[in-house]
């Protein structure tokens, strides 16, 4: 059935047991993601190295299924990616939800979230993570 | 007897008859919105195809057909709320702007720094934005009456004493609270806070369309609601005030219909209540709510309210055999609404399982954020009942939910 789309099983394990799930001690640095509409609210933490690859990505909080297993799928692909790197992955994930093309890049288990494109209501649910991410690697704290 | 206002009446909402997701509707979000029987859709259809032009300014035929529907309107509205007389009832956009309009009019000339605002913990962003607002600009300051546990439990004893004993200028008070489902003595409090001279503004959101409502028995300066809470249109609701406090108030907005005479250096208000109706109102709007207040009193007020007690309470007792469960709001009489946390699943989950079997939940904050806040959640979800609803819908909401726990599994 349709939910089964929404809710993959991947995503049911990720959002009971949420994978890089802590907050990071500075100098990592901490974006905030809250969505008004349901009081969900997530942070992300990134800790980046010299040559500004992500050394480090965690975050906390108290969401539905699909921000939390969306927020920690991202903890696991984005490990390793420059700034730029991610921010494509972003834009590739975003774009995987709200239009029919082709992603340009691998989204690898991020695929699972498709589903949410039936459920435009819960675009911001999915994306949540996604921007704590954006404003961490911003380096605001 | 628990269907018997369903069986009679069901069928005069229309839009109840539908298959969502390929399972028939069960419409439980009736506390955000409820539904609107064929009468109010025809009386806004008829409105616009023989009646239509603008109010109060017209010397034609059709001008005065609309003005006397919206002015008859608004006797309705007052004889609904008994009131003594129109003059007491200013159309608003919704119990939202009704209690704007206090805050921003009544408000702004009556508080000052030494003045409290008392509200609840339990209140609607509705009741609660406004006054942090105008404490801010009036330098007054906003105190909470603390509510206990899940129950949502207030010492109104307590409050008396404040009322007594502190420099209160306005209590601000929801008559039903649309997350915890109590039903607060709007009565006691009024007359109390009559008795020390406190101005009394009630919320009646929740209870205006699920029961008697009497401004006169309560004994409340103000008191607002929304029309598309009790089977009228959207963008229409009602604030009741006292004539004669309505009459000492200034304008909330200005332009048309609401002036005696303008120069280009000053303007004269039109009396109360016309006075704070700028610009051409929402006529279809108050035409429709008019409508709904006949309808209701059809179905009778009284047989409504008995029947959202038993269904708040069928609710309540099935919901609690749920493993897991967290129910909000009093254990003893109710409103019809139930909201509830199960396990660690989250709201919106719940609400998008249920969906997917044709029950129509809300989930999240209910516009109730610092008390979420309060009572350690980040949300909740409700189910929230109507006279049109069955028995039978609260076994669906309940299988759904049974589901809902073995798929995300509590």
């Amino acid at each position: 059935m349709e939910l089964d789309e929404l809710y993959q099983t991947i995503i049911l394990d990720h959002a009971k047991r949420p994978r890089n799930f802590g907050e990071l001690p500075p100098p990592a640095t901490k974006g905030q993601g809250y969505n008004p509409a349901c009081g969900d609210e997530v942070s992300v933490y990134v800790s980046q190295k010299q040559d500004g690859t992500i050394e480090q990505v965690q975050f906390t909080g108290q969401a539905c299924a699909i921000c939390m297993a969306s927020t920690s799928l991202m903890t696991t692909q984005v490990k390793g990616k420059t700034t730029a790197e991610a921010l494509t992955l972003q834009q590739a994930f975003i774009d995987l939800l709200t239009r029919d093309i082709e992603p340009k890049i691998r989204l690898g288990n991020l695929q699972a979230l498709a589903g949410v494109k039936k459920f435009p209501q819960r675009l911001k649910c999915a994306t949540l993570g996604w921007h704590a991410l954006e404003s961490a690697l911003k380096g605001e704290r | 007897m628990t269907n018997a206002l369903a069986t009679k009446y069901r069928t005069d909402f229309p839009i109840l008859d539908q298959q969502v997701n390929g399972h028939p509707l069960v419409y439980l979000d009736n506390a955000a919105s409820t539904q609107r029987p064929v009468r109010v859709i025809d009386a806004i259809n008829q409105y616009y195809r023989h009646d239509h032009a603008n109010v109060h300014r017209g010397i034609h035929a059709l001008s005065s057909r609309a003005t006397k529907l919206y002015e008859d309107a608004r006797s309705r509205v007052a004889r609904f709320l008994g009131a003594a007389g129109p003059e007491s009832i200013v159309f608003t956009r919704g119990t939202t702007e009704g209690i704007n309009l206090v805050a921003s009019t009544w408000g702004i000339q009556n508080l000052g720094p030494k003045d409290i605002i008392l509200i609840t913990e339990m209140e609607h962003h509705a009741n609660l934005i406004p006054w942090q607002i105008l404490a801010r600009r009036t330098g007054a300051k906003l105190e909470y009456i603390a509510i206990h546990g899940d129950e949502g439990t207030i010492d109104w004893s307590q409050v008396e004493e404040r009322l007594k004993n502190e420099p209160v200028r306005l209590l601000a008070l929801t008559h039903i609270s649309n997350s915890l489902g109590c039903i607060n003595p709007v009565r006691e409090v009024c007359l109390a806070a009559r008795r020390y001279g406190v101005t009394t503004l009630i919320d009646a959101a929740q209870s205006a369309g699920h029961g008697p409502l009497n401004v006169e028995e309560i004994g409340c300066d103000f008191l607002a609601f929304s029309g598309h809470k009790c089977c009228g249109p959207t963008g229409i609701g009602a604030l009741y005030g006292r004539p004669e406090l309505l009459s000492k108030m200034e304008p909330y907005q200005c332009g048309g219909e609401m002036i005696s005479s303008v120069t280009y250096e000053k303007a004269e208000w039109k009396p109360a209540p016309h006075r704070f109706e700028a610009g051409t109102p929402h006529i279809a709007g108050a035409i429709g709510l008019a409508a709904a207040l006949d309808y209701l009193d059809q179905v009778g007020r009284e047989a409504i309210q008995s029947n959202d007690h038993l269904f708040g309470q069928i609710a309540y007792e099935q919901l609690s055999t749920i493993p897991g469960m967290r129910l909000l709001g009093p254990k003893g009489t109710r409103a019809g609404l139930v909201s509830f946390q199960i396990g660690k699943i989250h709201a919106h989950d719940l609400v998008a399982y249920a969906d997917h079997f044709g029950v129509a939940l809300r989930g999240g904050h209910h516009c109730n954020q610092p008390l979420m806040r309060k009572l350690g959640l980040t949300g909740s979800a409700r189910a929230s009942f109507y006279f049109y609803n069955t028995e039978a819908e609260i076994d669906r909401l309940l299988k759904a939910l049974r589901k809902a726990i073995d798929y995300f599994g509590g």
